[in-house]
């Protein structure tokens, strides 16, 4: 899909305008965050893991071009083949020529964000084959005609009326008054409407939350087991994956599975976890006959060795985004592309360049909240203020906006000027504001003002109550 | 697509500020591999006995909607699964897997209950199989793939129905894998194409966060815990 970062602005003000948005949003405020810390709660090992988790993926990457060929190696003796793609339209190619060598019509899809930020869906139709989601909340928004909100809840920003008003303009061939009120009658729906395209379908592609380097395995985790009727019905198995997917053995998948599911969706672990290696063997009554990687670098590779490379630790369990205030207030949809939340507000601007996401990494209050809930312990906050250092060097941000910056670091570094400054401005606004105590608007400040009042500065500075504590204690 | 690889690889080593790993290097990483050296395990099963074990495995399961009956030999099986296809109101006909574990089950004894061996078709209702181990830590089965073990079992029927022999309940997935491992031949190649690790029915949440049951796979997961006092007490030991 083609970013709409550049817009971020205007897209918040629709967000926060949206009613159904928000209604959504307030139920996944308070849904994700407790079950997750109920989860690990049980588990008194948590914090420990976490740290095996990013040592596990900190080696890994150090190491990334031996696991990278073992990986291979292993695939291929399995039986299957990796196909390397330095970026999307590779990516894509090599998938839509793994479909025309078997004459593919319908393919099956398991939820996959790689297959999102290559934009597999729209290649494959222009081409002539029809791609299925088989996710419900991915299928969801193929029927909508929009990107996912959410990197493991695509629909989130939904209520069960759009859903509904979804299926009843798609599934044309049932009833047009059915009852559609129900959220296990949508369920239902989409159970029977999906189940002969996984019958149908000539190639299932499905994404990988882990490949395994000792094996040559990939790793699926899911809820619904719509990726394992994916991958196990059609002839052929595509597994996209980008290269940072990847772990030494199956030792180290496990600790990472038991950070995945508790920091998603709070559960022990998800329904269905799956390990693929190869295409099914002599004797076996079924599985696909081809198993495929189409394994993505899309500019991974060049966030190594930089101050970047902690983002590639990422396992996309969307805690970041569950966790986020600012996620909270306007939704997926806002950040433009594919990965929102505090870990799209990194990621984005390194693959789709800080030129056109550069708001994302500035829409952050810093309050640490995803640094602290990351089952990696990835410096969320840290790499965006990285971003916002380039940003502010390269001269992508306003010139208004530099100025300011560069008015605001001339003062700071001052500190006599900055207490008298700040001493005198206090004390006229708190003499403006006496009567009311707050301010509706300032000059300079409308962002700020727009939703919220500005408390007028009552009384004495921090600074000049300090400096009198501090004399009151030398004086003792 | 060799000079992609070529590319990607080297783009690799120029951010890693050096080049092909040296043998040393290199060698002491297969090494780390062949040597499965596990990580932390948590000790909620791993510090258990087994029947301890057993009776967690049962609490986890039991937490995401698996139904267990425990039955104390296999001659009891083929009761415990007419009763449960009666209860459910499910017709008595049924899919197995071709496996022979499962043929020292009296399954003649109950002669109402239809079966066919084989891999599950799409009309199938219901389906019934063994399992390579169970996971106490989270309740889960581990199925692996083979000529003797069609994956369609695991996710085409509404119903999947599980014989676990309480021997074969571990504690934890490392557990799992070993077993595996014991099982393939050295290599991938002798590696299952599929290994399953299944924690209850399908489920979704994606509308409105509202769980729901039998979103695509099965809607039922029942498993038939055999208890048999000999295989119990000859049961894995903790690790």
């Amino acid at each position: 899909m083609q970013p709409t970062s550049r817009s971020f602005p205007a897209n918040i003000l629709a967000g926060l305008a949206d009613p159904v948005l928000q209604r959504a949003l307030g139920l996944a405020r308070t849904g994700f965050p407790l079950r997750r810390q109920q989860a690990i709660g049980r588990l008194p090992e948590f914090e420990e893991l976490r740290d095996q988790g990013r040592a596990i993926k900190d080696h890994t990457l150090g190491h990334l071009d031996f696991y990278l060929e073992l990986y291979e190696t292993n695939v291929a003796a399995a039986g299957g083949q990796v196909h390397w793609a330095r970026d999307a339209a590779e990516a894509r190619a090599a998938v839509l020529e793994i479909c025309r060598s078997v004459g593919a019509k319908i393919v099956t899809k398991g939820k996959s964000m790689v297959a999102e930020e290559i934009a597999l869906n729209d290649h494959l139709e222009q081409n002539g084959i029809t791609p299925v989601e088989t996710d419900l909340g991915e299928y969801i928004i193929q029927l909508r005609h929009e990107p996912p909100s959410h990197i493991i809840a695509p629909a989130i920003h939904l209520m069960k009326e759009q859903v509904a008003d979804a299926f009843r303009a798609a599934h044309t061939e049932l009833a047009p008054d059915r009852p559609l009120e129900e959220v296990r009658t949508l369920c239902e729906e989409a159970r029977a409407i999906l189940r002969p395209h996984f019958l149908a379908a000539d190639v299932g592609i499905t994404g990988a939350n882990f490949l395994v380097a000792e094996t040559g395995s990939s790793i699926i985790v899911t809820n619904e087991g719509n990726g394992d009727l994916t991958q196990t019905l059609p002839r052929v198995h595509i597994v996209v994956a980008s290269l940072e997917k990847i772990v030494p053995t199956l030792e180290d998948a496990a600790t990472l599975l038991r950070l995945l599911a508790r920091s998603a969706t709070g559960q022990e672990f998800s329904s269905y976890t799956t390990i693929s290696t190869g295409p099914r063997r002599p004797g076996d009554p079924d599985g696909p006959e081809q198993y495929h990687v189409v394994l993505l670098d899309n500019g991974r590779s060049e966030l190594l060795g930089g101050e970047f490379q902690d983002m590639l630790r990422c396992l996309r369990c969307a805690a970041c985004l569950n966790h986020c205030p600012v996620y909270a207030a306007v939704g997926g949809h806002a950040y433009g592309w594919v990965y929102p939340g505090p870990m799209g507000a990194v990621l984005t601007p390194a693959l789709v360049g800080l030129g056109e996401a550069g708001h994302l990494p500035n829409a952050s209050t810093f309050c640490g909240r995803c640094e602290e809930v990351c089952p990696v312990k990835i410096p969320l906050p840290k790499m965006m203020r990285h971003w916002r250092e380039r940003e502010f060097v390269q001269r992508l941000s306003p010139i208004a906006y530099r100025s300011g910056l560069r008015f605001w670091a001339w003062l700071a570094t001052r500190p006599s000027l900055y207490h008298a400054v700040t001493e005198i401005a206090s004390r006229v606004l708190g003499w403006v504001g006496r009567g009311r105590g707050r301010f509706r608007s300032l000059p300079l400040a409308a962002g700020w003002t727009l939703g919220r009042d500005m408390p007028a500065p009552e009384g004495r500075s921090f600074h000049s109550l300090w400096a009198e504590h501090q004399r009151a204690c030398k004086r003792r | 697509m060799s000079a992609a690889r070529d590319d990607i690889l080297a783009g690799i080593r120029r951010g890693l500020r050096r080049g092909p790993l040296p043998a040393a290097t290199a060698a002491g990483l297969a090494e780390r591999i062949s040597a499965h050296r596990r990580n932390l395990i948590p000790a909620r099963a791993a510090a258990l006995d087994h029947s301890a074990r057993i009776d967690l495995f049962v609490a986890m399961a039991e937490e995401v909607q698996t139904t267990v009956a425990r039955v104390t030999s296999g001659d009891a099986v083929p009761a415990e699964v007419a009763r449960y296809l009666a209860a459910e109101n499910l017709p008595a006909e049924l899919v197995m897997a071709p496996d022979p574990s499962l043929d020292t089950i009296p399954w003649a004894a109950r002669p109402l209950l239809s079966i066919r061996r084989g891999r599950a078709e799409p009309g199938d209702a219901v389906s019934l199989t063994p399992c390579l181990a169970a996971i106490a830590e989270t309740g889960t089965l581990l199925l692996a793939s083979g000529a003797d073990s069609p994956t369609t079992l695991n996710f085409l029927p509404d119903t999947h129905i599980v014989v676990l022999r309480a021997g074969d309940v571990v504690a934890s997935y490392e557990d799992g894998f070993d077993l595996v491992r014991a099982r393939s031949v050295a290599g991938p190649e002798g590696w299952p194409r599929t290994l399953n690790l299944i924690t209850g029915p399908s489920r979704t949440g994606d509308i409105e966060q509202r769980i729901q049951l039998g979103a695509h796979g099965p809607r039922r997961l029942h498993i038939v815990l055999v208890d048999e006092p000999e295989v119990a007490a000859n049961g894995p030991p903790a690790r």
